[in-house]
């Protein structure tokens, strides 16, 4: 699986970062992760607020920092 | 009520003396800070719970909508209830812009936004009630309206970075949240602020005890007072690198006015403190070439430094 977070070097998007990183290794799958910085990337997925949640280039979330249980719980629908 | 209960405790159960400036500055600390963490806990949670049905690509979808005067109007009061945090502005701004949201429009947002933050009205509702703290709302739109409508009038969209009008952001997707997850969200957007404010609250506040007790009732009369006409100048200067302490700067400029600062430089000071930051100007300065910048702070501060000087006109 593919996951990315967008986002840039913000408080927000560290602990969402942090979070994922945690979700994946709790849950033992194997996934590569992708912390994306360049504007025009982020613009391309048509989001403005960050950070934001893309799993196999689909949008999960928008703008929050989710949980770790909530990560975990996308990355389990998803797989 | 509060107040009953914090002099039965400072007066009663400590046994300290009325007539001690110690005993007034512990009275006057510890109610307005059981004051204030009440309400930020409530009201932020109340404002998260708003904001969570105005995501910034919604912002988007009705300002693409409405008419440029109009649009300024919109965009201020949008400002209010759209999260934003000074990480987002680089692609909100170019999310706007990319939409055909013009310039003026977009930047009566980023004043707004800042300026009239759930954090300033808390404290300006707790320690000097709701009457000022409408009046901050009200001037705060009044100042974001104009200044983003002098902002369109100048026609400066040449000034901003010419690669923002090269990005085509893609079709964009609005979350639908359940009730439970905006529950949640409102639950860690209160953590987030109370956890990032607290220390200036106390602070701030123990600052304002201490002067409440100390320093003379006329103090700055003669400094900041209606009759000085550099003080609003001067106070929008100071609060600029204040930036993102409303939480500590606002105990502060309470008991300031008490000793004699005059409302409407009270006022100045506070939005420029809210609406004039440094490190938002550090992160614009990505999608906006100086000159820009540059005309966006000055249009911003003349326009709070006119409020100053209205409201020290009419409240006497």
């Amino acid at each position: 699986m593919k996951i990315q977070i967008l986002g840039s070097d913000c408080s927000n998007c560290r602990t969402m970062e942090k979070h994922v990183r945690e979700a994946v290794a709790e849950l033992g799958i194997s996934a590569e992760i992708e912390k994306v910085t360049d504007i025009q990337e982020i613009m391309a997925f048509g989001v403005m607020s960050t950070p934001t949640l893309v799993l196999d280039g689909e949008i999960k979330s928008v703008g929050r920092a989710l949980k770790k249980d909530q990560i975990a719980a996308l990355l389990k629908a998803k797989a | 009520m509060w107040q009953q209960l914090v002099d039965l405790f400072v007066y009663g159960m400590l046994k300290l003396s009325k007539d001690s400036h110690f005993a007034s500055a512990l009275d006057f600390f510890i109610y307005d800070t059981v004051k204030i963490f009440f309400l930020l806990v409530v009201i932020i949670f109340a404002i998260a719970f708003l904001r969570s049905f105005f995501p910034p690509e919604k912002t988007k979808l009705l300002l693409e909508r409405v008419p440029n005067f109009l649009g300024n109007i919109l965009a201020a009061l949008l400002g209010i209830v759209t999260p934003f945090c000074s990480c987002s502005a680089v692609p909100l701004f170019i999310g706007f812009i990319e939409a055909g949201i013009p310039l003026g429009v977009t930047f009566s947002f980023l004043v707004s936004s800042p300026m009239v933050n759930e954090v300033a009205l808390i404290m300006l509702w707790g320690l000097f009630g709701w009457k000022i703290a409408l009046l901050y709302i009200a001037s705060g739109l009044v100042v974001a309206i104009i200044s983003g409508a002098v902002i369109g009038k100048l026609k400066l969209e040449k000034w901003v970075e010419e690669y923002v009008y090269k990005i085509h952001g893609g079709k964009g997707v609005i979350e639908e949240l359940n009730f439970k997850d905006r529950i949640q969200y409102s639950f860690g957007y209160v953590g987030e602020i109370v956890g990032k404010v607290w220390p200036y609250v106390l602070v701030g506040i123990a600052l304002g005890g201490f002067m409440h007790g100390y320093a003379p009732a006329d103090l700055l009369v003669k400094y900041a007072g209606p009759g000085v006409w550099y003080a609003v100048p001067l106070a929008v200067i100071i609060g600029v690198p204040l930036y993102s302490n409303a939480a500590g700067v606002i105990p502060i400029v309470h008991v300031l006015m008490e000793k004699g600062m005059a409302m409407g430089t009270s006022l100045a000071f506070m939005m420029a403190v809210t609406a004039l930051s440094l490190p938002e100007a550090i992160i614009l300065r990505k999608v906006l070439k100086p000159k820009l910048l540059a005309t966006y702070f000055s249009v911003v501060a003349v326009g709070i430094i006119l409020t100053g000087y209205i409201f020290n006109l009419i409240i006497k």
